[in-house]
């Protein structure tokens, strides 16, 4: 096990330089001179001078890169331009929001997922069953600024039962009746997330669901409850670990248009407002943290196969 | 073809979903003649009017024909994910051939693959359009990208598989070219999966584009699009409900009607190719 997770580590390292480069690419993308498009028509020569040497922008193509690289190791991903802070501490001013709002989205995402579609396999090609994967399927086909918005109008506007926008912080008053400002938004993430799951939860519990195992497992006499919970759904488990990378990332585009619609202060809607400001420093380190938090629930779900999966041994 | 329509028979609501979509493509070429209004007109005397027996889907703050800028917004919308559906498949059949075909270029491509996917498909539209510019050609290759990294990653496991097929070694045993087997027997044996992935992109395309338009960095506001509608309606959420219920309501027939059709297709078309499919 030690020597894999090594392994799988050290596997790590090229993607995760290969995205620097992609990353670092950004900047040097845009056409024309950097520094006097990040700084808008109003600056000064000078100004665009002072951002051009203070970035490095003069100097060769390959150490700029090193050097970005070697800030990033050591905790440095440079200044952001618009509110002329590190990077990093811009980030961390708007990660509560945008952590509430993953982690409450992944437990209703579980909690309505799974349920619904161990019940569809269960009922397989019953009413039960193509009612799910129609309401499932239209809920995938919303655009998710179109259901927060009509959320909004509904619960907000017209039931005034949540509040429509903003988020006052948690952490700073203490009071987690704040909570009720993120409702309707998680709500927004996690409907059509769940499509996702309630489809693997079926489709690969239906899977195994002939298997000889399964059929050991009812000849011997157990009950249908429990040849369906540890016997089949066990199987399901692994799928749905598996696609836990795929709603991390899927969730990550949805947040940044949900907090636009509900105004809320988070990660989202920081890189919505840095690629409008063209704060491209902002932006990369966005990005690269989401890039290398993607990789990290990958090497989890590949070391929990182990755990839910018994015919998995890493050696 | 047959084949096809016949799977569509069987399935009632999918046969509505294909309904919806010549529907739309019919308005989508012949919009000069079924509008009302000129699209782009503004008529400050009618703004905010709800619908009626002269606007059908009501006026918006400019006093727009609601109607024709629905219309010409399907042109929009279509066009767009045709253009991403086009741009994905020949880049993603060229990367996932030639990536499974020849093992040299591999390591490079599909390394280069994997770590695009780990990028969040929003968020590299962004990027890519802040950095291109807004407009209708680099909103396309800027969606594109995404869904090529899933196209790359299907076409290069049908290739890897296929590879391994009798017939294709009998081929490459008798002396065949590598270009000859490649067009003649590894492109048309993947064509049922490409067209069920085509299907799915462009429903998923299609959502992505109009999320780029409402946050403001899709195509230019001057163009009449379902995501620029929704993106100018959303200040008069409670004045005027109609003009986010038309374009929304729009966005998610036409997406769902691909997704029906999709999924009767994969059902349908290749049964063994199902997995390959439903795994990315």
């Amino acid at each position: 096990m030690f020597s894999y997770l090594v392994r799988r580590i050290a596997s790590m390292i090229p993607s995760l330089l290969l995205t620097s480069i992609i990353v670092f690419s950004f900047i040097h993308l845009i056409p024309g001179d950097p520094a006097r498009v990040m700084l808008g028509d109003q600056a000064t020569p000078e100004q665009v001078e002072y951002l051009r040497e203070s970035m490095g922008l003069n100097r060769p193509l390959y150490i700029q890169y090193f050097k970005w690289l070697g800030g990033i190791l050591r905790g440095d991903f440079g200044s952001s331009i618009f509110f002329h802070q590190p990077v990093l501490s811009v980030i961390a001013d708007r990660a509560e929001t945008s952590v509430f709002i993953a982690l409450i989205s992944i437990v209703l995402i579980i909690l309505i997922g799974i349920p619904i579609g161990i019940l569809s396999a269960i009922r397989y090609n019953s009413f039960l069953d193509q009612f799910f994967s129609g309401v499932s399927m239209f809920f995938a086909s919303i655009p998710t600024f179109w259901l927060g918005l009509n959320l909004m109008l509904l619960f907000s506007v017209i039931l005034k039962i949540f509040p429509s926008s903003g988020f006052p912080s948690i952490l700073k008053s203490g009071n987690w009746e704040n909570l009720r400002y993120l409702i309707l938004p998680c709500i927004t993430l996690a409907i059509p997330n769940s499509a996702l799951i309630i489809r693997l939860t079926r489709s690969s519990m239906l899977d195994v669901s002939n298997a000889d195992y399964v059929k050991t497992a009812r000849a011997k006499g157990l009950s249908e409850m429990r040849v369906n919970i540890r016997h089949i759904f066990r199987n399901a488990l692994v799928a749905v670990t598996s696609a836990l990378g795929f709603t991390f990332i899927g969730l990550v585009s949805k947040t940044v248009v949900t907090e636009t619609v509900f105004s809320l202060p988070g990660i989202g809607r920081l890189i919505v407002e840095s690629i409008l400001r063209r704060d491209y420093p902002t932006i990369q380190g966005i990005i690269l943290i989401v890039a290398f938090i993607y990789m990290v629930i990958n090497l989890i779900v590949d070391l929990s196969y182990a755990l839910l999966d018994p015919r998995i041994r890493y050696s | 073809m047959g084949r096809m329509l016949r799977a569509f028979y069987g399935r009632k609501i999918a046969l509505l979903g294909l309904f919806v979509i010549v529907l739309l493509v019919l308005s989508a070429v012949f919009a000069p003649l079924l509008v009302t209004f000129d699209p782009i007109e503004m008529n400050p005397a009618e703004k905010l009017a709800s619908p009626n027996g002269k606007h059908w889907m009501g006026t918006d703050n400019f006093g727009r024909d609601i109607f024709s800028r629905v219309v010409y917004g399907a042109r929009t919308s279509l066009v767009g994910s045709a253009g991403v559906v086009l741009f994905s498949l020949v880049l993603g059949v060229l990367i996932g051939v030639s990536s499974g075909y020849f093992k040299r270029v591999e390591p490079y491509l599909m390394r280069l693959i994997d770590v695009l996917m780990a990028f969040p498909s929003l968020l590299m539209a962004l990027v890519l359009v802040s950095i291109l510019g807004r407009g209708m050609v680099n909103v396309i290759i800027a969606v594109g990208i995404t869904y090529l990294t899933r196209t790359t990653r299907i076409v290069y496991g049908l290739t890897l598989k296929l590879r391994e097929e009798p017939y294709i070694e009998a081929a490459v045993s008798s002396g065949v070219k590598q270009r000859w087997i490649i067009l003649r027997h590894i492109l048309p044996n993947m064509m049922s999966p490409i067209i069920v992935q085509a299907t799915f992109t462009f429903a998923f395309s299609l959502l992505d584009m109009a999320s780029l338009d409402f946050l403001g960095l899709g195509i230019p506001p001057s163009v009449p699009s379902w995501g620029n509608m929704l993106s100018e309606g959303r200040m008069y959420l409670t004045r005027a409900p109609w003009l986010l219920l038309f374009p929304g309501a729009c966005i998610v027939l036409t997406v769902l009607s691909f997704n029906l059709a999709g999924d009767v297709l994969r059902d349908q078309l290749d049964p063994h190719f199902r997995r390959d499919i439903e795994g990315v």
